[in-house]
């Protein structure tokens, strides 16, 4: 059984990015602290911190989910994906970064990461959705900028170049 | 916001959770999914002393069919109920009802037993659970029992688990029939549902219907819709009794509107199903 007290700092690990990462956290730390200020992976970004605009959505053994409903003792032991990973090593960016870049999917940027990766998650499961399902993932995140038009269009370009 | 302090407890098997409820009963929340808990921790909403998290608990990650139910386990999540290859053709309400649960990335975490415990009055899952007819499986160190879905939900985000019971699994049950049909109003898909109506043809013209987002908990009459006018009498009167509430999303009057017009076209949509 694992326990953390409230007044205990405990050492949290997992897998980041596919790299081995560790760092101390209190029980109640939420993963999108533990990723920005202890791993210093500032790419994923906090907006509600109640789980409705899907700013700070990551991968967890694959599955997109909400970073903020998360708490950092959870992660341990998983693998965790974050915006980080989809370009590669060189700077060169996803096939999906650059259909955002082409069809103007993103203005200021501050939801793109949560987006990024739901549709990572999205894709990778059902790779030829229609525009009403890609409309449906997108009603899980909020962004202010686009009117969405641009995201979509995006995504759709992407999965027309899917096998 | 962030939580305030709490223990964090992972026991490693059921028996280890219903032992740390049994010592810390009112002061645990017990954490699954955490798509409310864990927002409602952020908001400080809810403020346990210990967080028992059963989220990875693999003995209670199952769905089994058996004896005219289907029994899902307290750590299946949202999405993969969803995606059960055998969904469609067991418990085709149920089908039509989880696409309106949150939203993709929340059912990705999300539990079917989280759904039932936070009891919501808009919830599509507790509301499918009383239209069926369902139950919930309970346990605690002192004994277990199984609660019909009518007996446990009590009223908003209130139902009739004691501190020291740990929700097993609920069990839906099988469809003797594939003729259903469910719909919601919301503001946008994947929100609070203003007003669901869901249908589920017995045999015959005998129809369960279950309203959810219009009382403090899901209603779910038996009724005998013989034809066109029948639907539209009992809906007429389930508004008149079931009233509605206001809240930011609805007044009590537009719920009633909504539930005297999509109740009827539901029903003869769930009527009209081949079998």
């Amino acid at each position: 059984m694992r326990r953390v007290n409230k007044d205990e700092r405990a050492r949290i690990s997992f897998t980041l990015n596919g790299r081995a990462v560790a760092g101390d956290a209190e029980s109640r730390m939420l993963l999108t602290d533990f990723l920005r200020y202890v791993v210093g992976a500032t790419g994923t970004h906090v907006g509600c911190e109640h789980g409705v605009c899907g700013c700070c959505t990551v991968l967890i053994d694959g599955a997109a989910v909400r970073g903020c409903l998360t708490l950092a003792v959870q992660a341990e032991g998983r693998a965790v994906t974050t915006v980080e990973a989809l370009a590669s090593p060189d700077g060169s960016l996803s096939a999906l970064q650059q259909a955002f870049q082409q069809h103007h999917a993103l203005q200021c940027g501050f939801c793109t990461p949560g987006i990024l990766m739901s549709f990572t998650d999205y894709l990778a499961r059902n790779p030829h959705p229609t525009e009403d399902e890609i409309r449906k993932v997108l009603s899980g995140h909020l962004c202010r900028c686009t009117g969405y038009a641009g995201i979509v269009a995006a995504v759709l370009a992407v999965s027309s170049n899917l096998p | 916001m962030k939580p305030r302090r709490f223990d964090y407890v992972r026991p490693d098997s059921a028996d280890e959770a219903v032992a740390v409820l049994a010592e810390y009963g009112e002061d645990a929340s017990v954490l699954a999914g955490g798509q409310s808990l864990m927002a409602m921790l952020n908001l400080r909403l809810a403020e346990p002393a210990v967080l028992i998290d059963i989220a990875s608990l693999k003995e209670l990650d199952y769905i089994r069919v058996g004896d005219g139910k289907v029994e899902v386990g307290a750590a299946v999540t949202q999405n993969r109920l969803k995606d059960w290859p055998e969904l469609a053709g067991k418990l085709p309400l149920l089908a039509a009802a989880l696409p309106f649960v949150g939203h993709f990335q929340t059912r990705n975490k999300g539990t079917v037993c989280g759904s039932i415990a936070h009891a919501d009055p808009s919830s599509e899952i507790p509301l499918v659970l009383a239209t069926l007819g369902g139950e919930v499986v309970l346990r605690s160190h002192r004994d277990a029992r199984v609660l019909a879905a009518a007996d446990f939900q009590r009223g908003t985000l209130t139902t009739a688990r004691e501190p020291d019971e740990l929700i097993m699994a609920v069990r839906f049950p099988l469809q003797p029939t594939g003729r259903v049909a469910f719909r919601e109003v919301a503001r946008r898909h994947g929100d609070f549902a203003i007003i669901a109506v869901a249908a589920c043809v017995e045999d015959g013209d005998t129809v369960r219907i279950g309203i959810g987002g219009i009382a403090d908990r899901p209603a779910a009459r038996r009724a005998t819709i013989d034809c066109a006018a029948a639907a539209k009498d009992i809906f007429e009167s389930l508004a008149f009794e079931l009233k509605g509430y206001d809240d930011l999303h609805a007044s009590a009057r537009l719920r009633r509107d909504l539930l005297r017009r999509i109740g009827p076209v539901v029903v003869e949509e769930a009527l009209r199903c081949a079998a």
